[in-house]
């Protein structure tokens, strides 16, 4: 039990995705303006994250390496992971309007989400085994959401502050998330996975 | 490398398999509500009702944010279908958005004082008059849907209401007493 913890606290704060590896950057800065895309925008990725981290586990564990397909495993996930996306995307549409609704633009976007491939194939580099990769998938996605949040709530207040006018716009975003980041950093010394 | 190219395809295959299933399997068919509404509406897309057109009028009604009675070209007919699709009370239309009309009428342009100032085409909603800056305009007739909205921009006031008198190509037989013609779904 304590090591799924390990796997999640490490997820989301030490080594989190966005802030510390820099996966996902662009959603990050894309849909942070405001807070409410960044909470559907959250809540689509981390449904979306977690399922494709399981995925392309089962997909690399059963059919993969059975056949030494080994290096084929990059193009293998992107197609899981579109799978994934869009067969969320239906399922959701059907069974629950209004969650479409809140997440409807932000599901395809999910796709080009560079975290959710470097969540499929860090699984594969840790050797993680099933469990352990539901766990490291969906601690990555809380991680996102986290600090994705956090972001459009400072972003919000950010419009309103009075920014140097050079500082304006794209670049004091920037120079907040860099702030962040730092920030995260600290956390490094936390616990060792 | 016939291993990769084989197993590739089936994996392939099979992930457009399940998508195609899935497709079918889910599918859904728009918001029925909004569909139904939208369908009742009489399409003039004039925006009296204070929304950009009949979809987005739709779309307020479903959500529950704007009431059945703003619809002048629809007039009673309209609401008195609305009021039985959605089981709420039958109310009477809102005079703030207009009033029902006797018959259909368009605008036509007194040509002579025109000024050109291209104002009436900006109220427009379904761009039926033509012009240009400092030249007449003009009303297509066919294109007008009577919603009147061309008149109050107009700073010389060459905007004018007239019937519409049936011809033989336009006659139409009278629509059933009491009853709503809108096609109704299912």
């Amino acid at each position: 039990m304590t090591e799924y913890a390990l796997i999640l606290l490490s997820t989301i704060l030490v080594n989190n995705f966005v802030l510390v590896k820099f996966l996902g950057l662009c959603p990050f800065m894309g849909v942070s303006r405001k807070l409410e895309t960044a909470m559907g925008m959250a809540l689509a990725t981390t449904f979306v994250l977690t399922l494709s981290s399981v995925f392309s586990y089962l997909v690399n564990q059963y059919i993969l390496a059975p056949l030494g397909l080994e290096y084929m495993r990059t193009i293998m996930f992107i197609l899981v992971i579109a799978v994934v996306v869009q067969f969320t995307e239906m399922v959701v549409h059907k069974t629950s309007p209004l969650l479409y609704n809140v997440l409807g633009i932000f599901l395809p976007l999910i796709t080009t989400n560079c975290a959710v491939l470097g969540v499929a194939l860090l699984n594969v580099q840790e050797q993680n085994n099933f469990i352990q990769s539901l766990f490291y998938g969906f601690g990555a996605s809380v991680g996102f959401s986290m600090v994705l949040v956090l972001f459009s709530a400072m972003r919000e207040r950010i419009t309103a502050a009075d920014v140097p006018e050079v500082f304006q716009g794209s670049s004091i975003a920037l120079i907040t998330a860099g702030i962040m980041s730092l920030a995260f950093m600290g956390f490094a010394g936390l616990i060792k996975v | 490398m016939m291993v990769v190219i084989i197993t590739l395809a089936i994996i392939a295959a099979f992930f457009g398999l399940l998508l195609g299933y899935s497709a079918i399997r889910f599918r859904v068919e728009g918001d029925p509500v909004v569909d139904k509404i939208d369908a009742i509406l009489p399409q003039t897309q004039c925006g009296q009702c204070t929304y950009a057109g009949c979809h987005p009028y739709a779309e307020a009604i479903a959500k529950g944010e704007a009431d059945i009675n703003q619809c002048p070209p629809g007039g009673e007919a309209v609401i008195i279908a609305l009021a039985d699709l959605l089981e709420v009370e039958v109310i009477p239309l809102n005079a703030e958005h207009g009033e029902v009309k006797e018959s259909k009428t368009v605008v036509y342009i007194d040509e002579n004082t025109c000024i050109g100032c291209t104002l009436c085409i900006q109220a427009c909603p379904v761009d039926a008059i033509l012009g240009a800056a400092k030249h007449m305009h003009t009303v297509i007739e066919s294109e007008c849907t009577g919603c009147d909205l061309c008149i109050p921009p107009c700073p010389v006031d060459c905007i004018h209401i007239k019937a519409v008198t049936p011809t033989l190509k336009t006659w139409k037989w009278h629509r059933p007493e009491g009853g709503y013609a809108a096609p109704r779904a299912g």
